[in-house]
């Protein structure tokens, strides 16, 4: 069925233009931007300013090198294959790469809380908890987690479509561009740049630039689905273009600012008091909410059936699923404020639509997991599956844990105590984390072109050493959580509060080894996943065609065996 | 147009809005005419060429 769909026809000098994709204007745009970075680090009396002068500066300079060698050689100009798959390539490896920084950057933070004498360093200032804190939730969120979703996405939405990705070099420049945001923004907390705001620490130049590489991610998927072959949008690229658009509008929103100066780093936002706080958390929920699950989602109505081989449970349900999903998080974020100067009922209003997401929420994850129905003995067989159904199960756990935190009542004992941190880690490492897992080890050997992964015996090693790791965490989480939540609020008869916050912290001493311990051993199964890959990438291709389809009558594809 | 007409509308509108929208997206996917088309869906990502 394939070939018909793949010969287009484009005359010589249509193809010419689209195969160098665009590059003398990125080239031409790589050398103002170096220049323009140039003046703008020599004019600046800002060393905060410059320091973020010379990331850009280096990154375009390094930019225009790489250009200027790819047109002279003719690279370029290569003859289209029918899918851009490098550039999901080059995901896959930014995604493990950032992901074991980010988990290795996780650890460290947890020994500093464990042992802050000895994991203090006063010699190295930006290694202090303050600065390395917000590096890990950075770079697990946004380089890890960003990077798996711009990859799978760019995957999904050309195979679904049945379309080469639009827009030439430009899917190379979200790529790039996104990594130069992830330097830019990483450095930057680690040199004292940010805006002290959850999930969106970065100054204004770092979010000009985001904003700027998100847009074109935002023309890359749209230009693809326009262009599709395939008359219907799956709903997974549904899932993927509400996290790409919902993202843009809460990171423009959320970071409206005014900077001191042109040439200073520093900014300050429009909105200030309670109203800065409702917009801080509208969007740190959404980051939840879009990046976090909506796009995840997308991962999971693709890769799931696929592995699987069964065709989505219910489609109904998955449109129901998507289209009550975003409806109702864009409301969830009040639950963030409870008992502060947010009016009352617009607290009342989040918790109410936090509860409502219930459903939607376990509707995805039943769907997901009866598209296993008439596969489970894969399950036995197959470690990559049960990663996806493990991830499923915490996606359930965190979305219901979700909801109770959110009643105001229950919030009242558990906010701002580690029962947070272990809820965000169940969703994260459980569900995040092996989805993401999951979908690499997929991706890897269909995008190498290999029969199968190195080692299943190591996958499994990867996921029964993870799991453990994040049961250990969340449990931990939970009692620490909960212990100090009831600390704080204890009173003496007299009326006094019976604990200080030292003794809060002292008492979470072995909740906090034993959270070490589980990310420890979550960071190890990382480490063994990139080896089993590395090894993956090194066996010898596979044999047989690359449209295995082929071999089969037409008639046999449709019936779908 | 005071505070509380304000937020009465916003509040009870909003809901009959969402609730009739919510009703909109799933009339489009129980409409039996798609049934073929969301059949074929479910298996997309099954019936690659590669």
């Amino acid at each position: 069925m394939g070939d018909p769909l793949s010969s287009t026809p484009s005359t010589g000098s249509a193809r010419a233009a689209i195969n160098t994709g665009g590059a003398p204007a990125y080239l031409i745009a790589s050398i103002f931007g170096a220049l323009l970075f140039t003046v703008a680090t020599v004019l600046s009396r800002d060393p905060l300013f410059q320091f973020q002068g010379w990331i850009f500066m280096i990154g375009f300079v390094l930019a225009s090198a790489a250009l200027t060698i790819g047109l002279s050689s003719g690279a370029f100009n290569q003859a289209a294959s029918r899918y851009m798959d490098n550039v999901i390539k080059a995901g896959v490896i930014a995604t493990m790469f950032w992901g074991a920084a980010g988990m290795l950057v996780g650890v460290i933070v947890a020994a500093q809380l464990t042992w802050p004498n000895i994991f203090y360093f006063p010699d190295f200032g930006f290694l202090n908890f303050g600065r390395i804190r917000p590096l890990h939730t950075s770079a697990v969120i946004f380089a890890f987690g960003g990077n798996a979703l711009i990859a799978t996405s760019f995957w999904v939405v050309q195979r679904t479509c049945k379309a080469r990705l639009f827009g030439g070099m430009t899917a190379w420049f979200v790529f790039w561009g996104y990594q130069l945001f992830i330097v830019l923004a990483g450095l930057g907390y680690l040199a004292g740049i940010t805006q002290g705001q959850e999930y969106a620490e970065p100054e204004w130049l770092t979010d000009l630039w985001l904003t700027i590489v998100w847009v074109a991610y935002l023309i890359v998927f749209l230009g693809t689905i326009w262009k599709r072959q395939e008359p219907h949008i799956y709903v997974a690229n549904w899932f993927y273009l509400a996290f790409i658009i919902t993202i843009a509008i809460l990171h423009i929103f959320n970071n409206l600012a005014v900077p001191v100066s042109l040439l200073n780093h520093r900014s300050y936002e429009v909105w200030s008091g309670v109203q800065s706080a409702m917009v801080q958390w509208w969007y740190g929920h959404n980051a939840v909410g879009f990046l976090l699950t909506a796009g995840f989602l997308a991962m999971m109505y693709y890769f799931i059936p696929k592995r699987a081989e069964r065709p989505i449970y219910s489609y109904r349900l998955s449109i129901v699923h998507f289209w009550a999903l975003i409806f109702i998080y864009i409301w969830a974020g009040p639950h963030h404020l409870h008992y502060t100067a947010l009016p009352q009922w617009t607290q009342t209003l989040g918790m109410t639509f936090s509860i409502m997401l219930w459903m939607p929420s376990w509707g995805g994850m039943i769907n997901g997991l009866m598209t296993l129905s008439g596969a489970w003995d894969k399950l036995r067989t197959d470690p990559v599956i049960r990663m996806f159904v493990v991830s499923l199960a915490f996606y359930g756990m965190s979305t219901f844990e979700g909801p109770v935190m959110s009643i105001r009542a229950v919030n009242a004992l558990s906010h701002y105590t580690d029962w947070g941190i272990g809820h965000v880690h169940s969703g994260a490492l459980g569900w995040v984390g092996f989805v993401t897992f999951g979908s690499v080890y997929c991706l890897v050997p269909w995008l190498w072109k290999k029969d199968g992964l190195y080692s299943n015996k190591l996958v499994e090693w990867h996921f029964w050493i993870a799991t453990t790791g994040i049961l250990l965490y969340i449990t931990a989480m939970w009692v620490s959580g909960i212990m100090e939540g009831l600390m704080w609020r204890a009173y003496t008869p007299q009326g006094f509060l019976a604990y200080s916050f030292i003794e809060t912290v002292a008492a979470k001493h072995v909740e906090f080894i034993v959270r070490l311990l589980g990310g420890l051993m979550y960071l190890s199964g990382a480490l063994i996943m990139i080896y089993n890959l590395i090894r993956t990438v090194g066996l010898p291709n596979t044999q047989h065609a690359n449209h295995p389809a082929d071999a089969l009558p037409a008639s046999a594809v449709l019936a779908g065996e | 147009m005071n505070y509380e007409t304000v937020a009465k509308f916003a509040q009870q509108g909003g809901a009959v809005y969402f609730f009739l929208i919510f009703l909109c997206g799933v009339a489009y996917a129980c409409w039996p005419r798609k049934r073929g088309e969301f059949d074929r869906a479910a298996r997309l990502p099954l019936d690659e060429d590669d």
